[in-house]
Parts: structure tokens; sequence; C-alpha cells
């Protein structure tokens, strides 16, 4: 049932969210009552210093945590009642990641990784082999294919990141802090890729980032403070 | 998905061929050394029943004296010529009686001599001992009846005495008496216990009895029982009738022993059985030391890949799947140790067969056994490790360093 959610309405809508860890006097508020809703097709950027909650909330987001109180819809669905493997579900066919760090599987190639996804999908071999490298020419790696992440350069090892995380065609792909470690022109191109993807193909992305001229380049920007948005702004004079 | 699943543990093996090398070592040796012992134990219980079994078919042997382990020296009287009578007369379902007389001698040929035993008897002995006359003949009725120096030579004795010479009719001396050789008789070789089998020579029962041991008594009665079935009916039976003849009232002791080859065979194999599966054990302890390798690698190899679990349950693998992928691998491990093992361990007893001049028995039941059994700890050793890895928490696991 979780393979075919419908998409009307907003993509996701968290209401009052709160995020608790510890007990007692130990207890940590990450998140103080957070209500958040993004749309289909939109490029947010999320905002915010270290310890401002911004990155618990994307956890909750990506459904890889569950809100302490408050509700999270998720294309309709109730995010807080579901189990762990219905979670995981949920980010096989709806969800993509680009973490930081590229975090690609290691001695592993280009298009195994990008195939991984879709191995967890029960996607045939040869399906997930034409898709897998459809996608690695989507985002300009041809000829790389059959490269492992250390032969790779930070710009291209990111590359194979999104490819892996847009591969299963989700409805939103969470980025946190894609161009951490790259140098300003790689920055520009994976925020080109990134928007080009956001544009072309109508995958929701959300990034989160601490840079101000990363954000430039969303069209809504959302400040994380103590566990609350801040503020939730409009961008007018996109990057792009 | 299980495809997927085989595919991912075998890429994992490979990536690091040298760290799976080592781990498997131990399911190796303990597999390998499982098989080895287990088909050595089996090979030499093979032998050693092969060699009683040798002895004659269906044989029950009846010595003077009560039942004894070793060279006893024995004050119970002797057969006599009648109870070997009463025996062929009474008994039903005998196919063969062969009462014999042995006596050491010294025999000489020429310049070469060589001490052996003579055993007196009838041509029966031949077939309850399952002996073949490959050259010569039998004695002859007249010569069995007369007493006549006649003699048939075992291979170690022929061999001792004439080397390469032409030994048919010759004349040899047993002791004091001349005596003709009529016939040789088939090489038997050496048993499992070193003994040499063909280290003896037969003549007439009355030759022996007359000419060699000067008295008329009867050491050992072979009889060969025409169904295996009725072997321990015709050993009871026999028994009784000795009991009888020997005037042994009930209650006292039987101053004579019946034995039967396929018990003494089946005490012999029973012994070697056990040993078997002793050193088998000892084996197995091995076996579980190397699954203990494996688990400690398996662990290892979890805590070192906590990222790459991070990553699969981001991208929505379930606890069950990365549970199954480990299960997967550490099992493979175990099954690629296991048929190395397997392999190591018939080519190693094969040899030590062919060394020990033993027969070569491998049962099947054992090698599906150990490479069941090396899949069996890969599932027991690799579970704790599959469920670490299955439990972590995807935001943790990303972000360990």
């Amino acid at each position: 049932m979780l393979s075919s959610l419908p998409d009307s309405g907003p993509l996701l809508e968290l209401r009052d969210v709160t995020k608790v860890y510890g007990h007692g006097d130990a207890e940590v508020h990450a998140l103080a009552g957070v209500s958040l809703t993004i749309g289909h097709g939109e490029l947010v950027a999320v905002v915010g210093s270290s310890g401002s909650g911004k990155s618990t909330c994307m956890n909750v987001v990506g459904c890889l945590d569950r809100p302490s109180s408050g509700s999270y819809s998720f294309r309709g669905v109730d995010v807080g009642s579901l189990d762990l493997d219905q979670l995981a579900l949920l980010r096989r066919h709806y969800i993509g990641f680009v973490f930081q760090g590229f975090n690609l599987l290691a001695r592993t190639t280009a298009l195994e990784n990008v195939e991984l996804p879709l191995v967890y999908r029960r996607v045939p071999a040869a399906e997930r082999r034409r898709q897998a490298l459809a996608t690695l020419h989507a985002v300009g790696l041809e000829g790389r294919e059959h490269h492992t992440p250390s032969e790779l350069s930070g710009g291209q090892q990111q590359r194979v990141a999104i490819a892996r995380a847009i591969v299963t065609n989700p409805s939103l792909v969470l980025a946190d802090e894609p161009t951490g470690n790259l140098d300003t022109a790689r920055k520009e191109e994976i925020m080109r890729l990134l928007t080009d993807l956001n544009a072309t193909r109508g995958i929701t992305v959300v990034m989160v980032t601490h840079e101000a001229d990363i954000a430039r380049w969303a069209r809504r920007i959302v400040q994380f403070k103590d566990g609350m948005v801040e503020s939730d702004t409009t961008n007018d004079s996109t990057a792009a | 998905m299980w495809l997927a699943t085989l595919l991912m543990a075998l890429r994992e093996v490979r990536r690091n061929v040298m760290r799976s090398v080592l781990t498997t070592l131990g399911i190796v040796i303990g597999v390998g050394s499982v098989i080895a012992m287990v088909t050595l134990g089996q090979s030499a219980t093979a032998r050693v029943t092969g060699d009683i079994a040798a002895l004659g078919q269906n044989m029950l042997i009846v010595l003077p004296g009560a039942d004894r382990r070793g060279p006893v020296s024995t004050n119970a009287a002797a057969f006599k010529l009648d109870d070997v009578r009463s025996i062929e007369k009474e008994l039903t379902g005998i196919a063969a009686v062969a009462a014999t007389a042995t006596k050491g001698e010294l025999v000489v040929y020429g310049n070469a001599n060589y001490s052996t035993i003579a055993y007196g008897t009838t041509n029966e002995f031949f077939q309850v001992r399952s002996l073949k006359v490959t050259r010569g003949r039998e004695f002859t009725d007249a010569e069995l009846a007369g007493g006549t120096p006649a003699c048939i030579l075992g291979e170690t004795v022929r061999r001792q005495l004439f080397a390469s010479q032409e030994s048919l009719d010759a004349t040899i001396r047993v002791g004091l008496v001349a005596c003709r050789v009529v016939g040789l008789l088939e090489a038997k070789g050496q048993n499992t216990f070193g003994q040499d089998q063909d280290d003896f020579l037969v003549m007439p029962l009355p030759t022996v009895q007359r000419r060699l041991a000067g008295n008329g008594d009867i050491g050992m009665i072979f009889v060969s029982v025409a169904e295996e079935q009725a072997i321990a009916r015709t050993k009871a039976r026999m028994e009784g009738l000795l009991r009888e003849r020997r005037r042994i009232v009930p209650g006292q002791k039987d101053d004579f022993t019946v034995q039967d080859t396929k018990e003494i065979a089946k005490t012999v194999g029973s012994v070697t059985g056990v040993l078997t599966a002793l050193l088998g054990a000892v084996a197995a302890v091995s076996l579980l030391v190397g699954g203990i390798g494996i688990m400690n690698i398996m662990l290892v190899s979890v805590t070192e890949r906590t990222r790459e679990i991070g990553i699969r349950l981001a991208i929505g693998a379930l606890a069950d799947e990365v549970l199954l992928q480990f299960l997967v691998e550490a099992v493979l491990l175990c099954m690629l140790g296991g048929a190395i093992g397997v392999t190591l361990g018939l080519g190693g007893s094969w040899l030590a067969t062919r060394a020990l001049s033993m027969p070569f028995a491998v049962q099947p039941t054992v090698v599906i056994g150990a490479f069941v059994f090396s899949a069996a700890i890969g599932i027991a050793f690799g579970y704790l490790p599959a469920r670490k890895a299955a439990r972590l928490n995807p935001i943790e696991a990303l972000r360990h360093e």
C-alpha cells in the first residue's frame, strides 16, 4: 500500500512537531514545535546554525526518525503511526538522499552504487542496469560508470550520489550539505544539477546548508533557530 | 532478491580475498580434519572387519580351555576325533568341519630353514578358512587316511625355503619327517594387526598327530555354518553338545570356547568405531573454533561497514534484508570453507589410505553432514553479527566515522 500513495494535497506537512532526546534532567528538545508545509515540485533551502534543529527536522522529514509529538504526514500518510519497516518502505519508494560526505559504497563501481536502491525495489537486473546507466548519463557521468569512488573526484562522487538519489524517480530528494566538501566551481555545478532536476523532473528538493550563497539557489528559504522555524521566506532573486 | 543478496555477498567475499581466506581457514581445517578422521576411521574399520571375514565364511572356532584373551596356557583337555565326529553327526546346518592339530616345527630344504606352524587337518580346512590351492592339489583320501607325509605350503614358507626355485614335488623336512610338497596356497598377505597370514603349512591330520605331535589330540576345530542366520543357534547347540561330552555339570564353567568370527568382527569394529567417533569429536572442536573465528570477523566487519549499513537503511533496506545480507555472507564463507575442507580432507585421507594400503571408505553422509554442518555454523555464528547490523539506527550509522 505504501508503494502507490496519492499525490494530491501538499507533499509533506509538519504540525507542531517536537523531538525530545534523553530523559529527565538530560532531556534535550531538539525540535520545539515545528510547523512546515512543502508542496510538490518546490526547491527549499533549510538554513540555520548547528544545533538549530535543522538536521533533526530533516531526519524527521526524511522518515529516518519519528516525531516525539505533533503530526507529520507525507503524501497524506501519518508517519508517526508507522513502524520501522514501513518507514523504510516509504524511504524506498519516495525519498532520495544526498549526503554531505557522498556516502558511496567504497570499492563499488558508480553503476553498482546507483543500482543499489533499485535492488531493494526488486527491479530486475537488466532493467536496473538500463535505468542506472540512463541516470548516470543524466548527471553527466558518461564513461565513468565502472569507476570506483576512489577513482572519481569529489564533484563526480557527488554526482554519483545524486544519481543514486534520483534513479528511483522519488517525490522528494533530501540533500544534506550537498556542496559541503567541494570547491566553488564544483559547488555551482552541483547546484545547477539539483535545480535542473527540480525544474525538469519536478522532483521536490529540500537541501540543508549553512552557506548563504548556496541557499540563494532556492526559491524558498526556511531558517531554523533553537528548534523552531525562525523565518520562512520566498527568494525572488534565485541564483539560477 | 535472493540472487541479488547472494551476488552482493560474493562480491564482499571477493573484495577482501585475504581476509576471507584467513576467516575460513578455521572452517577449512575443522571440516578437513573431521572428514579425514572419520574417513580414516571408517577405512580402518572396513579393513579390520574385512580381515576377520577373510578368516572364513560364517565360521565358528572351537578351542579347548575357558574363554581367554591372549596366549594363556590352559590345562583343559584337548578334543579328540570322537568330538569332531559327534559334531558332524549331531549338529544340523553345518557346511564343513575341519579338525586341526598344530605343531610348531623347523622346516628345512637344502640349506634353507624356517620355523613355522604345521596344521594337521583335512581338505575341509581350505573351505572353512577360505584358502585356495593355486598350484598342485589338495590331499587325496589315501593321504588323509594313511597319514602320508605330504604338505601344502603357505606363500611365506615357500618363499623362505625355495625363493625362486620350483617347489612343487620337492621334498622338504618338517621336524624329523621328510615330506613331499603337493600344493601351494594363494598368498593372503598381512592382516591389520601385522600378522602374516601365509606363515604356515598344511599336512594331513594323522601325519601331524602321529609323526609330529605323537598323540591323538585335536587343538582347534573350525566349523563353517551353512546359513548366516543359523550361526548363533549352531553355536548354542555346539556348546550344549560339548558340555555333555566333556561332562560339565550345570553351574560349572565351560572348559572350552566357541568363537564366532562375526562376533569378533563386530567387537573389533565397535572398538574402531568408538575411536573414530572420538577422533571426529576432537576434530569437531576445531570446527567450533573455526565458527567462533567467523563470528569474530563478521563482528569486525559490521563495525567496519557501519556507514555502508547506514546508507542501505537510509535508501530503504528493511532490517531483515540487512540481516539476511550478513547472514548469507557468513554462510557463504562457511560453505566455501566447508567445500575446501571436504576436498582437503578427502584428498588427505585418500593419500593416507594409499600409504597404509587400506580400502578408501568414503561415507557420503559424512561429507554431506560436514558441509551442512559448516552452513549451520555460518547461520549460528553469523546471526549475532547480522542482528547487530540490522539493529543499527540509520541516523547514527550514517554519522559513524
